[in-house]
């Protein structure tokens, strides 16, 4: 099903070792991908990680600086706060997504007509979301006379401004993360068809709940499928800058509390053109998420389900 | 496309109710309240649906009306129909608007075509050759799916400026053209593992080589997942902001989302309405991708679970 299945399945011993029939071809069919491995990916990492215990700023060679870098990290109040904002957003917004990626899949699932209809409209908006167009209507709305105090006021609520104070800010941003659940809800609702119904039907028969039924049957024999949009969506939500970016005009404001990692990066390296540090940043927010994607495999052992 | 067989339920489940597990009418709940439950499902759904998808429908309603009334009119309800957002939007920045969309079109042309071939090139490799350290090859490709691009940029910027290519389309297009959206190669490898190895066997016997297999086997059956990586570059590449704002800061060579954004930081909040217009003729590419393309795309994400 998945590539995560895919790695798993990899451990599993058995390499035979044989000859390879095939290395001149399979050479040039992977060639390009050679390339861009070495030159777009991997070659590009490994600079970075040496670039990150350097000063450079793309005019003058690279300073080697040891772990000057590493020490202003400690003392930059602006990274902190934007770990702070990156991992609050990340740790509220995935799990809200996905509950409601998991809810509507399973409403979907009960043979409703009208099954495709609701879907696409869905999952329009994991199609839009990371729009340009989107922020830019996102703005508007959260704004201090935008949509959502327009409605607010027809039922007699005052609104205020969600985007230009500090502690709403970002709540418009996570609101717009669980606008696009409709990505993991499609793939919810493929793994909940592969539930055989006999199964439900069974623990009906014994007089199971709903509830029961959802704990007992569909969670654990969901359970990869769950993790895998787990982690997904949470490297990707890691990873979120057009919003904040587009919102906040690229400030990361009001008073950085937009500020994703991703934004202060791209403001020390490309605004500042401050490339040893933006380095080092990058290799930080890659080291987090490997934390907390391992961290995600660790848990798997107690909460994930796998037949095989 | 298929499932991996492993992760289906065994056959006798399925067979054991008597037809597909998707078939699931099997709790019947009296045929009155049945109805009733079923109704208030559909309303439900219905309004969540409404409510979701509210804010892109005002946006569409708001950018035909005079710029005034977005403040004021909350309702989808078109009283006073203005083209005029439109024309003042097309002409607001330095250059008309159509030459952002061609800009735009030119790089997912590019970035199409590029992860057409190499990726279809890689996944042929890695699902049908017998090559040395493919087990670990095939990892390495496996864990670049998951790559943070901000990891890579500063390098890769460093890179591309040394070349002289920043403002111009070459950093955003000439990666894929090598393989590097790793997801797409995963896709497909997925979908060749599910095409018969008969196919490839007769045509070696009658004396094909592989890049004839290739070409004249594996790549016609496996255009749906070449429709499916189509798209998704399509949609992708378009709504891309990152990589773009960064090597094109040239206004003469901006795309649809870099032009947007320098829209929204040149007019503040005067012109709501001509930023809606162009937000609004900004999504209708990906609007009509997402119509066209519907079937792959959620075949796509179904299989392989990209966003």
């Amino acid at each position: 099903m998945s590539a995560l299945g895919e790695l798993r399945r990899l451990r599993a011993p058995g390499a035979r070792t044989r000859r390879h029939r095939d290395n001149r071809a399979a050479f040039l069919f992977l060639s390009p991908w050679f390339a861009g491995l070495l030159l777009i990916t991997a070659g590009p990492i490994a600079v970075s990680f040496l670039l990150g215990f350097t000063d450079y700023n793309l005019i003058q060679p690279p300073a080697f600086t040891g772990l000057d870098n590493v020490t202003r990290m400690l003392s930059d109040e602006r990274l902190h706060q934007s770990l702070g904002v990156t991992v609050t957003y990340v740790l509220v917004s995935v799990p809200l997504q996905l509950a409601c990626a998991l809810g509507l899949a399973m409403l979907l699932d009960r043979g409703l007509r009208g099954l495709a209809f609701y879907r696409s409209a869905f999952y329009l908006p994991s199609l839009l979301g990371s729009s340009v167009a989107i922020a830019v209507l996102w703005r508007q709305i959260f704004g201090a006379d935008g949509l959502v105090n327009q409605l607010l006021d027809v039922v007699g609520v005052a609104g205020r401004g969600w985007i230009s104070d500090p502690g709403t800010a970002l709540s418009t941003l996570v609101v717009l993360n669980v606008w696009t659940f409709g990505a993991p809800m499609v793939i919810f609702l493929a793994g909940l068809r592969q539930i055989p119904v006999m199964y439900y039907e069974a623990a009906a028969v014994d007089g199971a709940s709903r509830w029961t039924q959802f704990r007992r049957i569909t969670v654990p024999l969901l359970s990869p499928i769950i993790f895998f949009n787990l982690v997904l969506q949470i490297i990707h939500a890691f990873q979120s800058f057009t919003q904040a970016f587009v919102v906040s005009g690229g400030s990361g404001g009001p008073s950085d509390s937009t500020l994703f990692a991703t934004l202060y990066l791209y403001q020390r390296g490309f605004n500042n053109f401050d490339m040893g540090y933006a380095s080092a940043l990058a290799w930080l927010l890659l080291a987090i998420i490997a934390v907390f994607t391992a961290v995600n495999f660790w848990a798997a052992k107690y909460w994930v389900f796998y037949d095989d | 496309m298929t499932d991996r067989p492993d992760r289906r339920p065994p056959p006798t489940a399925r067979t054991a109710v008597g037809g597909p597990a998707r078939r699931r009418r099997a709790r019947r709940p009296g045929a009155v309240g049945g109805l009733v439950r079923r109704t208030a499902t559909h309303v439900g759904l219905v309004l969540l649906a409404l409510v979701m998808l509210y804010p892109v429908l005002w946006m569409v309603v708001s950018s035909l009306r005079p710029n005034d009334t977005i403040f004021r009119d909350s309702g989808l309800l078109l009283t006073d129909l203005r083209t005029s957002n439109y024309t003042d939007g097309w002409d607001a920045l330095a250059a008309p608007f159509g030459h952002y969309l061609v800009n735009s079109a030119i790089v997912v042309a590019g970035c199409i075509i590029g992860n057409l071939v190499s990726c279809a090139l890689a996944a042929y490799a890695f699902a049908r050759l017998d090559f040395a350290g493919r087990r670990w090859w095939f990892a390495i490709m496996l864990g670049t799916i998951m790559l943070p691009i901000h990891v890579i940029i500063v390098p890769q910027y460093v890179l591309f400026s040394q070349l002289g290519w920043v403002n111009t389309f070459l950093p955003l297009v000439v990666p894929k053209m090598l393989a590097t959206d790793a997801f797409f190669v995963f896709l497909m490898v997925q979908f060749i593992r599910g095409l018969p190895r008969e196919l490839d066997e007769a045509a070696r016997i009658d004396g094909c080589g592989h890049p004839r297999i290739f070409l004249r086997i594996v790549l016609p059956l496996m255009t749906p997942a070449l429709a499916t990586t189509a798209i998704f570059t399509f949609i992708w590449t378009w709504n891309d902001f990152f990589s773009q704002l960064i090597y094109l800061t040239d206004p003469q060579m901006y795309t649809v989302p870099v032009a947007l954004r320098s829209f929204v930081d040149s007019t503040v909040a005067t012109s709501w309405g001509s930023m809606f217009a162009m937000s609004v003729v900004s999504l209708i590419p990906v609007f009509l991708a997402f119509l066209l393309g519907q079937r792959y795309l959620i075949r796509g994400i179904a299989t392989t679970g990209g966003k």
